[in-house]
């Protein structure tokens, strides 16, 4: 509400400074062009514009420094521990984050839709059962599921993708399962219905539609998340192996020889934190325009 | 309200059974639970006794009903690379762990709520927008990383704080910053988004009209009425700190329970990872609990409508 009532923001409101000067109510264009060219592109065109490979390297090279801190213009970010090039994994890197992050929304989107449609439309025992799952789901904290998962299966993409739909699936499902109810109520449902309109058309024809918006509010809102989690698993150990290049483990490789090679997690931390900070923005954006209703989360 | 109280605490229950039943699952995914509840090693004898206490030749349903009866006394095996019990080693590592999360804890409502408070009476103001780039922050840096960077900046770059390690509170301060930075964020949101409300609100309005100092106002009567909503939070931040604890752990190898976890993890130690993670599930739904009751009690519409 706030951002539709309120005169134009000054120019040192985030809103301006983050989102461009464009103002917010037109496109961010800012965050859209971090999360093109931290995210889009080099997931896409990693081969083509990473000068090395993700496993490219030699001793003979290890930890090179920046190129502005006496290092060569051949490695502009410097090289690791196994002499590879830091600009080159953090381009292959955005890889990993694009393919855990959609198939992992995909998998928990698509359990966390489908329950939250039949818990808000049957409602009663089914209604009950679902909403404790979701209850119970999302007390149990989200690392240590992963701890227990990594022990027990090992760590490894799909160890991440499990625990990641995991969840995911109830915040879909507590939210869809929320709108469904309201739009239970609409006379064109109980119009549909008396047309003799199966449940399965009524909910995929009349409903989903109505709580697509939600869900895309919901998603963008999201990969942020999903990059951080990922990238927090990857850190501990948990999440995506070695020699994967995937920016949390690149941080993790610098950690114990941050005193003196500080630039092997730098800027793989950078990288991650604009890209989450650019899809917020995006998300928030998102929902300001498609879905007010949403503002509370 | 004794209805209530019966229900969260039945619902606290059930998580708890529930989480439970995932580790113990969990535990026997990979096939034989033996595999990964004794070393490579173990010999046939040690197989037998485990066999024996545990029950696991019986039917599953058993099996887990054993495992609910020793866990409720307490006793979730024993480590497969120290020669404690699993509990004993948890209870070992807890204080560190609560130390660092009440720092933590302390440190970040020190900063949130004065910036939380003040953002929403000079709303639009550049202190406001100082605080939502706070915020936009704190939801964005990875808590490992920012860990990381304090360290190079206050521990190598000016030399002003010990990098890793425990002893005085000063090595304290960079993983409890590493640690609260996210809650740092979320309960100034939160407390900036009630206390727009609560400034909004008819009582307020009557209590500057009275002529009641500003602050009174503010501090006061505001704050009191807007603190519900943040405080409600607390129950979470109690669970997301707690886990956290495990990253920021790894990165200051800090003596906690979180990095017990890990290690348990790198050695494959099942029986101290289980015994970290039901220990971890029973604080965090206790702190929700107790929240949950404080909650109704500070707004009785709450208590009413289950």
């Amino acid at each position: 509400m706030d951002v539709l009532l309120s005169p134009q923001k000054p120019w040192y409101a985030p809103e301006r400074l983050l989102t461009g000067f464009v103002g917010l109510r037109r496109l961010p264009v800012i965050p859209i062009a971090l999360i093109l060219l931290l995210l889009v592109i080099p997931a896409i065109f990693a081969d083509q514009i990473a000068p090395y490979g993700p496993r490219e390297g030699g001793l003979p090279k290890r930890y090179l420094p920046p190129v502005w801190e006496g290092g060569t213009s051949e490695h502009l970010l410097g090289t690791d521990r196994l002499g590879r090039d830091v600009l080159s994994r953090i381009i292959h890197g955005s890889r990993v984050s694009v393919k855990v992050s959609l198939i992992g929304i995909a998998l928990g989107g698509f359990i966390g839709i489908t329950l939250g449609l039949i818990a808000g439309y049957y409602g009663g025992k089914f209604d009950l059962v679902i909403m404790r799952l979701v209850d119970i789901t999302l007390s149990i904290p989200s690392i240590l599921f992963a701890l227990v998962l990594a022990a027990a299966i090992g760590a490894g993409f799909s160890t991440v993708l499990i625990v990641i739909s995991y969840i995911l699936w109830a915040y879909y499902a507590r939210q869809v399962r929320g709108e469904v109810l309201s739009i239970r109520e609409q006379d064109y449902i109980s119009r549909a219905r008396v047309t003799g309109a199966s449940d399965f058309r009524i909910i995929t024809r009349h409903i989903l539609p109505n709580v697509v918006n939600t869900i895309i509010v919901l998603a963008t809102l999201q990969i942020g998340f999903v990059i951080l989690l990922e990238a927090s698993l990857s850190f501990l150990g948990v999440g995506i192996q070695r020699p994967e290049p995937a920016w949390g483990l690149m941080v993790a490789d610098g950690r114990e020889v941050i005193v003196t090679y500080w630039w092997v997690s730098l800027f793989p931390g950078l990288a991650i934190m604009l890209t989450v900070l650019a899809l917020n923005l995006l998300g928030d954006w998102l929902r300001d325009r498609l879905d007010p209703k949403l503002r509370q989360i | 309200m004794r209805r209530y109280l019966f229900v969260r605490i039945l619902h606290s229950l059930i998580t708890l059974l529930v989480v439970s039943f995932l580790v113990f699952g969990m535990g026997r995914l990979s096939g034989n639970p033996l595999d990964i509840l004794l070393p490579e090693d173990a010999t046939q004898e040690q197989y037998d006794r485990l066999n024996q206490r545990w029950g696991f030749d019986r039917p599953i349903i058993v099996q887990y009903w054993k495992f609910i009866q020793n866990a409720l006394q307490g006793d979730l095996g024993d480590s497969l690379v120290k020669p404690d019990s699993a509990m004993d080693l948890v209870a070992e590592r807890l204080p560190a762990t609560f130390q660092l999360a009440l720092f933590s804890l302390a440190i970040s409502t020190l900063i949130a709520v004065p910036i939380g408070v003040l953002a929403a009476v000079k709303r639009d103001t550049p202190l406001d927008y100082f605080g939502k780039i706070i915020a936009l922050l704190g939801q964005s840096v990875p808590s490992f990383w920012l860990g990381l960077m304090l360290m190079w900046v206050f521990a190598v770059q000016l030399d002003w704080l010990p990098a890793s390690g425990t002893g005085s509170w000063k090595h304290m301060i960079m993983p409890a910053v590493a640690l609260g930075w996210f809650q740092v964020a979320a309960v100034m949101r939160l407390l900036r988004s009630s206390m727009l409300d609560v400034l909004d609100s008819e009582y307020v309005k009557l209590a500057r009209i009275k002529g009641l100092n500003e602050n009174k106002v503010v501090w006061k009567h505001c704050l009191r009425n807007a603190a519900i909503g943040p405080l409600t939070y607390y129950g979470v931040i109690a669970g997301i700190l707690l886990t956290g604890s495990v990253i920021t752990e790894q990165v200051f190898q800090w003596p906690g329970t979180g990095l017990l976890a890990i290690e348990a993890v790198r050695n494959r130690d099942f029986p101290v990872l289980q015994a970290v993670i039901i220990v971890f599930a029973g604080i965090f739904v206790a702190c929700n609990l107790v929240v949950d009751i404080l909650y109704a009690y500070l707004d009785p519409r709450i208590r009413y409508s289950t």
